[in-house]
């Protein structure tokens, strides 16, 4: 049997798909009026706890949605069943053993059950992960990160593409400073060497500190106009 | 591992292109900034094209260097690691020129 080989040139994004996906979700968001913020960070940072402050401040202001996206569990849907807002938990376990990240089409699959034209923020709340959900646009208007200060300070140098694709930073864990040998100087400085100038507000979802600030920030973004 | 992700997609495309055919060769270009830890995607390409018309098919990496132009002082540098920082006036304001591509480029396909 002869065999010949042929070379082909297709010169194809790999990311192409998930992108397109992306895009027709980005669409359906705009056509309801929703912004839509792709929620970031390690495992353990503060996301939910950052969203339960936030629902319970912004309530009457902005009709905030929330997507959740687990590798397994409902837990942290659990915690914010109590706001009674429009809540959709995806889990990413069908994946191959667990997918790490959400990815446009798992945000597809939720976004058929949330009532979407009565939400004027949906918040996607990505798997806990600093590397993966940065390489994977899910349809979002923004990015938003949640670096806590007990993960230390060298995080960005580490964790680059997470760090510069973000629009905003939420330095949690604030009110623990005076307990920790954390150098605050030190991290906005590496944050500023991956990602010059980005926005960022100091928070402590315990103590409640930077959470109006933060609410002020979806508040201009997604108030309905 | 975002390479997992990263290795699927990969033998979706060659997959759709190959039309049937047996992919001997993908040749994948990779930007320095995308952190793509070349071991651990060929491993997961291995595993992934398994019992596809891409198994056994070699990976070829070709990794292509950052450059960034600076905002600054206008002049263009290699960007070898973070802070991405102009080499001539160490300015951190800089447009990436180069250094975040993630393509198929070719595929090398057997026709019997």
């Amino acid at each position: 049997m002869h065999r010949t080989a042929v070379k082909q040139v297709i010169m194809e994004g790999v990311l192409d798909a998930n992108d397109a996906l992306a895009q027709a979700n980005r669409a359906q968001f705009d056509a309801a009026g929703t912004y839509v913020v792709n929620l970031m960070s390690s495992p353990g940072a503060g996301k939910t706890a950052l969203l339960e402050r936030t629902l319970e401040r912004i309530h009457g202001k902005l009709r905030l949605g929330v997507l959740e996206g687990d590798v397994q569990t409902t837990l942290d849907a659990d915690r914010l069943s109590r706001f009674h807002v429009p809540l959709v938990q995806v889990n990413t376990d069908p994946g191959f053993g667990g997918e790490c990240h959400l990815d446009a089409n798992m945000v597809r699959s939720g976004i058929s059950e949330l009532p979407l034209n009565d939400v004027d923020v949906l918040v996607i709340e990505n798997v806990g992960n600093l590397v993966c959900p940065a390489e994977f646009k899910v349809g979002e208007d923004t990015r938003v990160m949640v670096y806590s200060i007990t993960e230390g300070e060298e995080k960005p140098l580490k964790y680059p593409l997470m760090f510069r694709s973000a629009d905003l930073v939420l330095v949690n864990k604030v009110d623990l400073l005076e307990h920790l040998d954390f150098d605050l100087e030190q991290f906005l400085g590496y944050l500023d060497a991956v990602n010059p100038g980005v926005e960022r507000i100091l928070a402590s979802a315990r103590t409640g500190q930077g959470v109006d600030e933060w609410c002020s920030w979806l508040e201009k973004r997604g108030a309905p106009s | 591992m975002h390479e997992l992700a990263i290795a699927e997609s990969i033998v979706q495309i060659a997959g759709r292109h190959a039309n049937g055919r047996r992919v001997a060769k993908v040749q994948l270009k990779v930007g320095h900034l995308r952190q793509v830890v070349p071991s651990a995607l060929a491993f997961s390409f291995e595993l992934v094209a398994q019992g596809t018309p891409v198994e056994g098919a070699e990976l070829e990496m070709e990794e292509v260097p950052a450059t960034g132009s600076c905002r600054g002082c206008g002049a263009e540098s290699r960007l070898k690691a973070f802070p991405l920082q102009c080499g001539t006036c160490g300015g951190f304001d800089l447009q990436v020129l180069e250094g975040e591509e993630l393509f198929v480029e070719s595929l090398e396909m057997e026709e019997v």
